[in-house]
């Protein structure tokens, strides 16, 4: 079995005016074992809920109303409840964006990791401490023996995402979701969390599903890609393919707002207007209002995927029609 | 003293510190003091852009804030125009305060939820006596949206009802309202999305096109900054540590910790994955800074002098690094010269 | 004294048109507005229920002399007299009678107007239903002038702490911490015998012990407001100091005052009904009944209607100022953080 993550047509919805507003609309995702998979977008596309439905945990009044979700090879929507506790932290786990909310205070970060291992394996205290000091000093935290005994109020940003990694990571997950984990984070940390992660994963083969709207982390940190917008993924395929050739207009359009990417002093492409509210999401192709591409049948049709070499695929009508002549 | 001629900066700051006391227990004794900035000295020119970079506890956001005394430095000379700004009383300041206007990065936090954009708009004007009545400001106010690309009619709603990308625009508008000469840009468009950042971009580089803005620009995104500032300011731990130009910095960064800076940000060049940290280590803090250069610590180059004497500035590349590798009086370079050009 | 009627009565007439103006203020300013009728969404009965007391205090304080009717003594016809007093004039009997009764408790003598005694009669023959619903007046004049002489002295000094800090901060911490380090209970019996008993004593009392808790609140929701970014941006302005604490920093606390207001409504009158027990409260109060019928309660057939009727009315009463005040928040509290989602 090399597929660790698998999605498929998930749609999550949340209460709107009227009724239900699906915020992740049909989505599906694969991960391979040892893959780093990069879901990107911009704030409001889905890609943070759709995180949290990987491991149930959509937050109230969220609802995951449809789909397929399997974790290994197993199905986890049916699970029952104390069986999905089993599999989150152990087979699937979580490194979140702000690593100063997401440890207890109030608990030393060496038995917040002890406690995740005692959670879910028969250990003793002290073969769980081994282990945890064991990955203090894989994730790179200087003087771990001390550390472990330290609060998160005594830890540096990077030091706590370390800390979070650690614990993501001592049951040997089969899939690691990670969340914005260096958003937070000074740029010189960053680039240490994230060539931590590339070792990591190297060492143990875990898939990776890498939530950012940082195209430059995408690039040195993935192997595929899936670009969401408003719900819906758009465009999907390996690294190179979706940053150097992109087909889809988004797309496109975010590499070409990129600064980093552009001539100093040269005016950036814009995508004009702003993404649209929920409520006013056209029928067909969400992006049509702002797509320089926009045909007339647009906003009427949602796209099929139109399937490129390489299993590249691009959700355009304009591409489709390209493609086709 | 009156304005000197053109070729003088319209901003010069020398020597500004700005500490922050630590004070603990229930006697509030004063046991040490958070060096925010310390010792920092840099130029803008009319109509130009200077990119003050760096990452957290840096300082660059207290040295915004400080020239425009929005926090009050202990010691240095902010020179506007001809006048020393913080040797003026608040009285004489309050002129001043017209020509030297602030943007800051939260969308949320920079305007009152309470109050109409027409009058979150116009209340600096209404402070600096612009627009002879109500009726006139209004019109201003309208002129004002147009041009950061919003819809006049909107005047009369409230933030809550705006996209973050707009509430930086009327962030925008509200400091160009009294007719600034240099603005400061708090990581402006930090909490933006990056095709929400495009359009921010778009509209400052046309603003100071069309006004001759100067603007000091405070970011840690080094890909803004190359794109966006004629000179660029780096700064570590309070300290600047390189000054220069922004192509030539980019080309050829003097300072060890501008290299690393520099390797770090990741690229989005598919052609070029680069990611490999030199810089180790965690950022220190600024209320106990290293002894020496205070970059000492995380350093791959540093030698034994980096850990005992603080350096000054050195004339390097197109302006000047704060490193003993650039000491034209240091003999014996280290074994191991600086690394080639880094991006 | 003849006059205190004339004071009362301009009062109303100022509480009314101030209401009117809020009315007004209200209607212009959209944030209000939206909060204003998603209150009377929310919680359309407890409205209701306020302001049918509101109501009947209202008609208790309007009051003027004269107007005897054939059969009351001299001195009725000096004694200025309320819409409430008027209907219920001449209404009492000898003594204690059960609600409806048609006779009296003790004894089984007829009574002056069998069945008409919804809730009973008191010690002096008075209808319970009229003491009841002139305690209303009571309540909400404990609650209201004392919020009035709280909330601005609380305002007044937590802003000036939070935004100057410095020598006023410490002297306003220090009053503060000695306040509340005083047995709240203590210092209200002291200040009562000190001013002499009266309401405006009571209230004044009352107000005096009650305005650390909205300080505190309001001290650090300044320090918090003061280093937004919208505050800096006004320094920046060069708008004075001065209008920055009236424009940016009083409307944002203004939701935190009314929710305390609301709050602290209900906390006032259960201390006045405390300070009637300890016989130092209010004439009149829903306290000062449930005082009295200690003694009811000990007889032998027990005597309950009393105690039930202030009772009811002070549950009823507080049961809706509070829901109205729960809803207030959740209205309010999320409304400045649920920015563009």
């Amino acid at each position: 079995m090399s597929v660790a993550l698998e999605v498929e047509d998930l749609v999550v919805s949340f209460p709107g005016v009227g009724e239900r507003t699906p915020v992740v609309d049909g989505l599906g995702l694969r991960v391979e074992v040892g893959e780093t998979l990069a879901l990107v977008g911009e704030s409001g596309c889905g890609k943070s809920i759709s995180a949290l439905a990987c491991l149930r945990l959509v937050p109230r009044p969220g609802r995951i109303d449809r789909g397929r979700i399997a974790v290994g090879g197993r199905e986890i929507l049916d699970l029952s409840v104390p069986e999905m506790r089993g599999l989150r932290g152990s087979e699937i786990s979580m490194i979140f964006q702000e690593p100063m909310t997401s440890l207890n205070p109030v608990v030393n970060v060496g038995g917040q990791v002890i406690e995740a291992i005692r959670l879910h394996e028969r250990v003793s205290r002290s073969a769980a401490r081994a282990r945890t000091l064991d990955l203090f000093e894989q994730v790179g935290i200087p003087d771990a023996e001390e550390r472990l005994d330290a609060y998160p109020h005594q830890l540096s940003g990077g030091l706590k995402q370390r800390v979070m990694i650690a614990m993501a990571l001592a049951t040997v997950p089969k899939v690691l979701i990670a969340d914005e984990p260096t958003t937070a984070l000074d740029v010189t940390i960053q680039a240490q969390i994230l060539q931590l992660l590339r070792d990591l994963q190297r060492d143990s083969d875990t898939a990776i599903l890498l939530i950012t709207h940082d195209l430059g982390i995408v690039n040195e940190l993935s192997d595929r890609v899936a670009v969401m917008y408003a719900g819906r993924k758009v465009e999907e395929g390996g690294r190179v393919d979706v940053l150097a050739h992109s087909r889809h207009p988004y797309t496109e359009g975010l590499l070409r707002s990129m600064p980093a990417l552009a001539r100093p002093g040269e005016r950036l492409a814009e995508i004009p207007g702003v993404v649209p509210p929920p409520d006013e999401w056209p029928r067909g192709c969400r992006f049509s209002g702002r797509c320089p591409r926009a045909l007339p049948h647009c906003p009427d049709q949602p796209p099929a995927s139109t399937p490129l070499p390489d299993e590249h695929r691009v959700w355009c009508h304009a591409v489709a029609e390209d493609v086709a002549s | 003293m009156s304005a000197p001629a053109g070729g003088q900066p319209l901003l010069r700051v020398e020597g500004l510190r700005t500490w922050f006391p630590i004070r603990v227990g229930l006697m509030r004794k004063l046991v040490g003091h958070v060096r925010a900035v310390d010792d920092v000295s840099l130029e803008v020119e009319a109509g130009r852009t200077l990119a003050l970079v760096g990452e957290s506890g840096c300082g660059k956001t207290t040295v915004g804030r400080s020239i425009l005394r929005l926090e009050e430095p202990q010691a240095g000379r902010v020179w506007f125009e001809g006048e020393d700004l913080l040797a003026l009383d608040p009285v004489q300041l309050r002129p001043y305060r017209q020509k030297l206007q602030i943007v800051f990065q939260d969308p949320m936090a920079s305007l009152n939820p309470r109050m109409r954009v027409r009058e979150l708009v116009a209340e600096g004007m209404r402070s600096f006596g612009i627009g002879a009545d109500e009726a006139e400001r209004t019109e201003r106010v309208a002129s004002l949206l147009e041009r950061v690309q919003l819809d006049p009619d909107w005047m009369w709603r409230y933030p809550h009802e705006f996209s973050g990308g707009q509430r930086q625009r009327l962030g925008i508008a509200r400091a160009l309202a009294v007719e600034p000469r240099l603005l400061v840009l708090d990581e402006a468009v930090s909490a933006l999305d990056v095709s929400i950042q495009a359009q921010i971009l778009n509209l400052l580089g046309d603003l100071q096109r069309e006004l001759g803005l100067a603007y000091l620009f405070i970011t840690h995104d080094l890909s803004v900054v190359r794109y966006l500032a004629h000179q660029v300011a780096v700064m570590y731990v309070g300290q600047i540590v390189e000054r220069g130009d922004t192509e030539a910095l980019f080309r050829e960064p003097q300072h060890p910790y501008t290299r690393g800076l520099l390797q770090a940000v990741p690229s989005a060049d598919p052609q070029r994955r680069s990611l490999e940290p030199h810089v180790l280590g965690d950022v220190p803090s600024p209320a106990d800074p290293p002894p020496g250069c205070r970059f000492h610590t995380r350093c791959a180059e540093a030698f034994e002098r980096c850990s005992r004497e603080e350096p000054s500035l050195f004339r390097a590349g197109s302006g000047e690094a704060r490193c003993f590798l650039l000491d034209p009086g240091q003999e014996g370079a280290p074994a191991g010269s600086p690394s080639g050009p880094s991006v | 004294m003849a006059e205190a009627h004339v004071v009362s009565n301009l009062v109303v007439a100022l509480l009314l048109a101030a209401g009117v103006a809020v009315g007004f203020f209200v209607r212009r300013n959209r944030l209000w507005s939206e909060a204003a009728v998603d209150l009377r969404r929310r919680r359309p009965w407890a409205l209701l229920v306020v302001a049918l007391y509101v109501a009947v205090a209202v008609l208790d304080s309007v009051s003027w002399v004269g107007g005897a009717e054939a059969g009351e003594d001299v001195v009725a016809a000096y004694k200025a007299r309320s819409v409430l007093d008027r209907a219920f004039s001449d209404f009492v009997e000898a003594s204690y009678s059960a609600p409806l009764a048609e006779a009296e408790f003790y004894g089984g003598a007829p009574l002056v107007y069998p069945g008409r005694h919804l809730l009973g009669t008191d010690i002096l023959g008075r209808d319970v239903l009229y003491m009841t619903l002139k305690g209303a007046r009571v309540a909400l004049l404990i609650g209201g002038l004392t919020s009035l002489i709280a909330i601005p002295l609380a305002l007044l000094l937590g802003v000036s702490a939070g935004y100057y800090g410095g020598r006023i901060d410490d002297v306003v911490f220090f009053v503060m911490s000695t306040l509340a380090s005083i047995p709240g209970l203590l210092l209200l019996i002291a200040l009562i015998m000190a001013m002499g008993r009266s309401t405006l004593s009571v209230c004044i009392a009352l107000g005096v012990t009650s305005w650390v808790g909205l300080c505190r609140v309001s001290r650090g929701e300044t320090l918090k407001l003061r280093e937004l970014d919208y505050v800096q941006a006004a320094r920046a302005l060069g708008v004075s100091e001065f209008r920055i604490v009236l424009r940016h920093i009083l409307p944002n606390l203004m939701h935190l005052v009314i929710i305390t207001f609301v709050l602290m409504f209900s906390g006032l009158v259960l201390s006045e009904a405390i300070l009637s027990w300890l016989g130092i409260g209010v004439d009149g109060s829903w306290g000062q009944m449930i005082d009295q019928a200690r003694d009811e309660l000990s007889r032998e057939p027990v005597i309950w209607w009393n105690i039930a009727a202030a009772g009811s009315a002070l549950f009823g009463l507080l049961l809706a100022v509070n829901f109205v005040g729960d809803a207030l928040r959740d209205i309010m509290d999320p409304r400045t953080l649920r920015e563009d989602l």
